[in-house]
């Protein structure tokens, strides 16, 4: 417990920050408070756009050429840092207060070894040698457990793994002890196993030294495992802060209660409890409501009272947590019951699977890297790879049925949404739709009435869209394209009733992609796929870029419109918790082939697949009555061009039985019906693993 | 389900004038390029209206070795003074430019097209018609591009039509390289994948929905060459490679006119030199206007 | 690495190939032409077939180009037209006239244009940021025939500080050669301060060097090991294709000041058709430019560890 006599090493009172823009100064930070005492880590928590980042900036009086410190104190171990003169300010930096961000590839020189980087710390804060500061190097490369430090000191940035890199960049920050780390979106760019691991080393090292830590994410489950206390913000402001255990008991702020509700949580079911979304989006900066920001997207807004001036922080009296605090006029007011019924929004109808109509018989698709160049063949260049992207991949999706493919990065679960929309034909294996064969059918080779009953959304919401031509104009093509209608009265009538569907304003028929928002565009990219009534369609991460509250909303339009229309519908992703919400079934994938698949029960039960198992320890869960158990995988992804002779996922499975694993291709054991684990452990081994996660009232069968 | 769009300002569609409009409205917004537009105007308003603007006639020889300022004896005054055959040295400046304007616009326009389709298909198609066309680029890139023109024109005689031909054949593969790489980069977008999903052909996905997109880096580019454009006629007329006299050319003026600078008459060199200069700055200013405005948004 | 040095050096051969057919084509493509050019305008039908015969012109081109081919690469470049004399007694003097003022030229633009571009882009949208960018738009926008008539208006029919010509007609001269540096520097170093203030611009907004800075480094610290480094990557190629367009400058300036460079002979050669002049220049032209080139794309190869380490 941190010590309350003892002077905070951070204490920042009334803070505002500061963007000049040319539409004038726009305020990102506003009435901010911190105080963060030895050796505590509090989290910073809110969706984009929120000023959570600004405010690592604000306290490193790093605002760049256009923004600014307008108010407030930022003391640093009792000192106001703003009287500091601009040395004094450098020799802080890097020394008693270290950062660490989000792109740990971007935030290594590319052109500097990362021993050089690494040295030049203590040689500038403390003057030592180079002999010295190459020691030091070495030691904490070990601290942050990495394997040969020294073959890494010699290394440039882009040799080695992203989790490496960020070990390095973690490392660098630690090198000087610094009273202070800041930590912004440390792991949001990596893998979920990398991830697990370098949240257990912060963790970790924040205990040994007794470092204080600011921990800035959008990840609520995140927090609950590095942080002591978070604040939630929301569109520049602190909306409520105390205890972690105590916010998530009792989140006293519509706001924090409103993330809670669209977080696909282990109770969460599609069917018996599907996600609350938050109605609205973020405000813009300089379109703040008066009063309460949250104001127009909270249920319990009250005219008069809510809109008036800015809300101060209150106290609240919950779980013995005095410095538990929220900006609402009406907390009080609010009975934590109005919640509950919010949260478990009507419960559907689970809709009975039909026949298949996707059916992917081992599929293969392998890709040749060879230099094929006109100056190779002159030169004699020229080796040939084989990149096995898809290594027999076989399952089946009925009607209306939700099958998801899981895996991480280069896991080949992009490759094989290019092999069923046709971008890509598939080396051998069929793909069958509805019975015909699309595998070996290149894009521009299908009828349209094969195009029509495939299609696709896509992952970016910012590239799904030309930003050229109107919203209009790109759903009308599709409905053209297809044959549904060719009078352009009847396109555009057509257009209406589809932006209907997805519930955006007809208006938005005449509009550019660029006038709408990120969650708006990903359901013009619905509206698009759906516009010609397709058998099947292929969500490509198609979330992963929205934040928490717009994600939600964009999921359950997702789940209403193939209940609907009854599409079956197969969901890319490495969100295991969206995946768990609202899947039926559920294929595993690693370097290419399928580790594990099953119905969604199966899968996230034992028997697990080793990588299923390691996989579902890494999410971050943010319920603080889920146990998990703990596996973090070592080791780094192999690359696809040098896969393990045997088991893909014998290089970094916990469980590897030795020699056998590495040296011979896995037996695919069948545990029931249609539940199929690829692994040499026998199934007997495998049932008697225990469950990853425990709760004293975790109810799966919800649905029922 | 929630809505999360129901406050949301309706904004007006786009319409292709309004895009205009704004376009001009945001170079205002860079002083640099407001002025480049202006100069860049200013040549285009004088090369329409020569006929009327022009105060002489550009090839009639009236008084020898006049100094600016001085007055015609058929009435009103040689403003830029005559050179050594006494032809009125504004004129010959205005008339030069509209020639120049037109060649350069000619040019320049027909490498674009050329440029654009070679770079749609390299970049897009890959494979071997990218292999191809970059090679025939690279080989026509590797000239420098004086001695190329020098090599043409040598080769085929100075014509209008032949400068124009030059220009298309040493600049289209500048112009091709630009477009294959913005194609590239654009193919990968998802909205192509989304193009090709529901069926599209090679060539609607190139031109509707590919180049559009490419336009940002195309009009900056578009100006920076006819700047240079604009250079190269004048240095071809400058080499005496250039449009057949007597009709004005920048370049021709100044070549001309160069032997009679030792007798204190260097005016009539410098004043064609200067009207270069200042119509390649205003393309020039005029693109780096275009690039920082286009970069803000 | 070694295999893509090998593959540049592999397409540089080959475009020189491609480029010799070209020239080729052009000049010797056509027996009668050459005939024509050798023997002057009043040379009879029958003397002319009789020259083709005796020279073998009227074989394919292709084993003439071959044949053509083998020659150049033995040094032997035929004999000049115009000067009656072995080409390559003309034209390799003139190349290194060249040499020396492209040299002078290329040492003293890339010197003044990283300068200004590193000052200009260490401080996007500072006061000397905007001076230095509109300066060099300024001269970039000043051809060199152009420059050449009013900084010799200025220099030598105004103040008579320096000769007009560089025609080196006594012997080297220094000081003939100063106009016509000046006048391709001038036009020439804006593109590549404006190519290093653009990188060094880029760099300065990295999340590298927020790191750098948020590690405490001192400030020159940064400038010199962190941003310089891969500031100048992007530039050193720009600066090897700027030798490209420094040889289309040449040639204007060589004909402005009459200096006798290999710019100035091609121009002579090519108007009076003196073919073997011609090949031989527009060889010469090209092999500058692609060899620099292909040092630019193995230079950035090395600069760029990862592309070097991959």
């Amino acid at each position: 417990m941190p010590d309350q006599d003892e002077v905070p090493v951070l204490e920042i009172t009334g803070l505002r920050l500061s963007y000049y823009t040319r539409a004038g100064e726009i305020p990102a930070v506003m009435d901010f408070d911190l105080k963060i005492a030895k050796g505590e880590s509090v989290g910073l928590v809110g969706e984009s756009g929120c000023g959570k980042s600004t405010v690592a900036n604000g306290i490193m009086r790093y605002m760049g050429n256009n923004g600014g410190i307008v108010g407030g104190t930022i003391k640093f171990k009792g000192r106001d840092m703003a009287e500091m003169s601009a040395e004094e300010v450098r020799r802080i930096r890097g020394n008693d207060i270290a950062m660490i961000y989000q792109e740990p590839m971007a935030s290594l020189n590319p052109s500097l070894t990362i021993g050089v980087q690494l040295m030049e710390v203590p040689m500038n804060h403390e003057g030592v040698d180079e002999e010295e500061a190459f020691k030091r190097s070495f030691d904490i490369l070990i601290a942050v457990h990495i394997p040969d430090p020294k073959r890494l000191m010699d290394s440039y940035p882009h040799q080695i793994s992203g989790g490496q890199q960020q070990r390095v960049v973690i490392a660098m920050a630690l090198l000087s002890k610094p009273a202070l780390l800041l930590l912004d979106e440390p792991t949001t760019a990596l893998d979920v196993t990398v991830e697990a691991g370098i949240v257990e080393l912060i963790a970790e090292l924040s205990k040994q030294t007794g470092t204080s830590l600011l921990y800035i994410s959008h990840n609520l489950g995140l927090m609950l495992e590095v942080c002591d206390r978070i604040c939630v913000m929301y569109s520049g402001e602190v909306v409520e802060e105390g205890r972690i255990d105590s916010i998530f008991s009792s989140p006293t702020h519509p706001y924090t209660h409103g993330l809670f509700g669209c977080i696909p949580q282990p109770h969460a079911n599609k069917n018996a409890r599907p996600l609350s979304a938050i109605r609205g989006q973020l405000p813009l900066p300089h379109q703040r409501p008066k009063g309460c920001y949250f104001g127009p997207r909270c249920d319990f807004f009250e005219p008069g009272r809510c809109d008036q001036e800015l809300i101060p922080m209150d106290f609240v009296d919950a779980d013995d947590d005095p410095a538990h605090r929220v900006r609402c006029t009406r907390w009080d007011e609010i009975d934590p019951k109005a919640f509950v019924s919010a949260d478990v929004a009507e419960a559907r109808e689970v809709i009975p699977v039909g026949e298949t109509v996707l059916e992917v018989d081992n599929m293969r698709k392998y890709y040749e890297v060879k230099d094929s160049s006109f100056a190779a063949m002159f030169t004699g260049g020229g080796n040939v790879q084989q990149v096995k992207a898809n290594d027999s991949i076989s399952f089946r999706a009925g009607e209306g049925e939700t099958v998801a493919i899981v895996g991480e990065s280069g896991c080949g679960k992009s490759t094989f949404a290019k092999v069923l929309m046709g971008l890509e034909t598939a080396t051998d294996g069929e793909v069958r739709l509805s019975g015909t064969d699309l595998g070996s059918i290149a894009v521009g080779d299908r009828t349209p009435a094969q195009l029509a009953s495939l299609q696709m959304v896509f992952q970016n919401p910012n590239d799904t869209l030309n930003p050229s031509h109107t919203i209009g104009y790109q759903i009308g093509r599709v409905i053209k394209r297809f044959g549904i209608e060719s009078d352009p009265a009847k396109i555009q009538e057509r257009v209406y009733q589809l932006l209907d569907t997805v519930k955006l304003p007809r208006a938005f028929a005449t509009h550019k992609p660029r006038q709408l928002s990120g969650g708006q565009k990903q359901r013009i990219g619905i509206a698009r796929a759906f516009a010609g009534n397709p058998k099947t369609v292929i969500a490509d991460e198609p979330i992963s870029a929205l934040d928490v509250s717009v994600a939600a909303a964009v999921t359950e339009l997702l789940m209403d419109i193939q209940r609907e229309h009854r599409t079956t519908l197969v969901f890319i992703s490495h969100d295991l918790a969206a995946v768990r919400y609202l899947a039926d079934r559920v294929v595993v994938m690693y370097l290419g082939r399928v580790m594990e698949r099953g119905s969604t029960d199966e899968v996230f039960a034992p028997p697990y697949h080793p990588y299923t198992e390691a996989l579902l320890s890494a999410v971050p869960i943010a319920d603080p009555q889920v146990t998990k158990r703990r596996i973090v995988l070592t080791g780094n992804l192999p690359s696809p061009l040098n896969p393990p002779k045997g088991c893909p996922f014998s290089t970094r499975c916990p469980r590897s039985l030795g020699r056998l694993c590495d040296e011979q291709a896995p037996p695919v054991q069948l545990a029931a019906d249609r539940h199929a684990i690829a692994c040499h452990i026998p199934l007997e081994e495998l049932r008697k693993v225990e469950p990853v996660f425990s709760t004293p009232n975790w109810d799966l069968g919800a649905a029922d | 389900m929630t809505e999360e769009t129901t406050d949301l300002p309706i904004v007006p569609p786009d319409s292709m004038l309004t895009n205009m409009l704004k376009a001009i409205g945001l170079l205002r917004e860079s002083p640099v390029g407001m002025a480049g537009g202006l100069i860049v105007l200013m040549f285009v308003v004088l090369a329409i209206f020569a006929p009327i603007l022009a105060p002489f006639d550009p090839n009639a020889p009236t008084l020898p070795f006049a100094f600016p300022g001085t007055a015609s004896p058929d009435g009103g005054v040689f403003l830029l003074g005559t050179d050594h055959l006494g032809r009125d040295i504004l004129s010959r400046i205005i008339w030069g430019g509209q020639r120049v304007l037109f060649y350069a616009t000619a040019a320049t326009v027909s490498a674009y097209i050329i440029g654009i389709l070679m770079g749609l298909a390299a970049g897009y198609f890959r494979g071997y018609q990218d292999e191809i066309i970059s090679f025939f680029a690279n080989v026509i890139l590797s000239f420098p591009i004086m001695v190329l023109y020098v090599l043409i024109i040598a080769k085929v005689g100075s014509s209008g039509l032949n400068i124009v031909f030059a220009v298309v054949f040493a600049s289209s593969p500048g112009v091709m390289r630009i477009v294959r790489g913005v194609t590239m980069d654009i193919a990968t977008r998802d909205y192509i994948a989304a193009a090709k999903t529901r069926g599209e052909g090679s060539w609607y996905i190139m031109l509707v929905e590919i180049l559009p997109n490419a336009r940002g880096p195309l009009i900056v580019d578009f100006c920076l060459r006819m700047g240079y454009t604009t250079i190269t006629i004048g240095a071809l007329g400058f080499l005496g490679l250039g449009l057949p006299p007597p009709d004005p050319d920048w370049g021709g003026m100044i070549t001309e006119t160069r032997s009679y600078m030792t007798g204190g008459f260097a005016y009539m060199a410098i004043f064609p030199a200067c009207a270069v200069s200042l119509l390649v700055l205003g393309f020039n200013l005029l693109a780096d206007g275009l690039r920082e405005v286009s970069l803000r948004d | 690495m070694p295999q893509m040095i090998l593959r540049r050096i592999g397409m540089m051969v080959l475009i020189m190939l491609v480029v010799g057919l070209l020239l080729f084509m052009i000049n010797e493509g056509d027996p009668r032409l050459i005939a024509r050019s050798v023997l002057g305008p009043y040379a009879q039908d029958g003397q002319l077939d009789a020259w083709i015969m005796q020279h073998g012109y009227d074989r394919s081109m292709f084993i003439r180009y071959f044949e053509w081919v083998a020659r150049v690469v033995s040094g032997d470049l035929g004999d000049s037209i115009i000067y009656k004399r072995p080409t390559s007694e003309i034209f390799w003097p003139r190349l290194a006239n060249t040499g020396i003022l492209a040299g002078v030229t290329f040492v003293i633009m890339v010197i003044i244009a990283l300068t200004l571009g590193v000052l200009a882009g260490m401080k996007e949208g500072s006061p000397q940021d905007r001076i230095i960018s509109v300066i060099s738009i300024a001269t970039t926008s000043i051809p060199e025939y152009a420059s050449a008539v009013v900084l010799a208006g200025i220099f030598v029919f105004w103040l008579g500080w320096l000769p007009g010509t560089s025609s080196m007609t006594s012997g080297f001269n220094v000081v003939e050669l100063i106009l016509p540096v000046m006048v391709l520097t001038l036009y020439g170093f804006g593109y590549i301060a404006r190519m290093t203030r653009a990188s060094m611009a880029e760099v300065m907004t990295t999340p590298y060097i927020r790191t750098a800075i948020l590690k405490g480094l001192p400030y020159r610290h940064i400038i010199m090991k962190h941003a310089l480094r891969n500031a100048l990557i992007a530039p050193f190629t720009v600066i090897m294709l700027q030798i490209n367009w420094l040889l289309s400058g040449v040639v204007v300036t060589e004909f402005a000041f009459g200096y006798k460079g290999f710019g100035a002979l091609l121009l002579e050669a090519a108007l009076r058709r003196d073919i073997f002049v011609i090949e031989a220049c527009g060889l010469a032209a090209v092999f500058v430019a692609v060899f620099t080139q292909t040092i630019g794309d193995i230079g950035y190869t090395y600069l760029n560890p990862r592309i070097r380490f991959k």
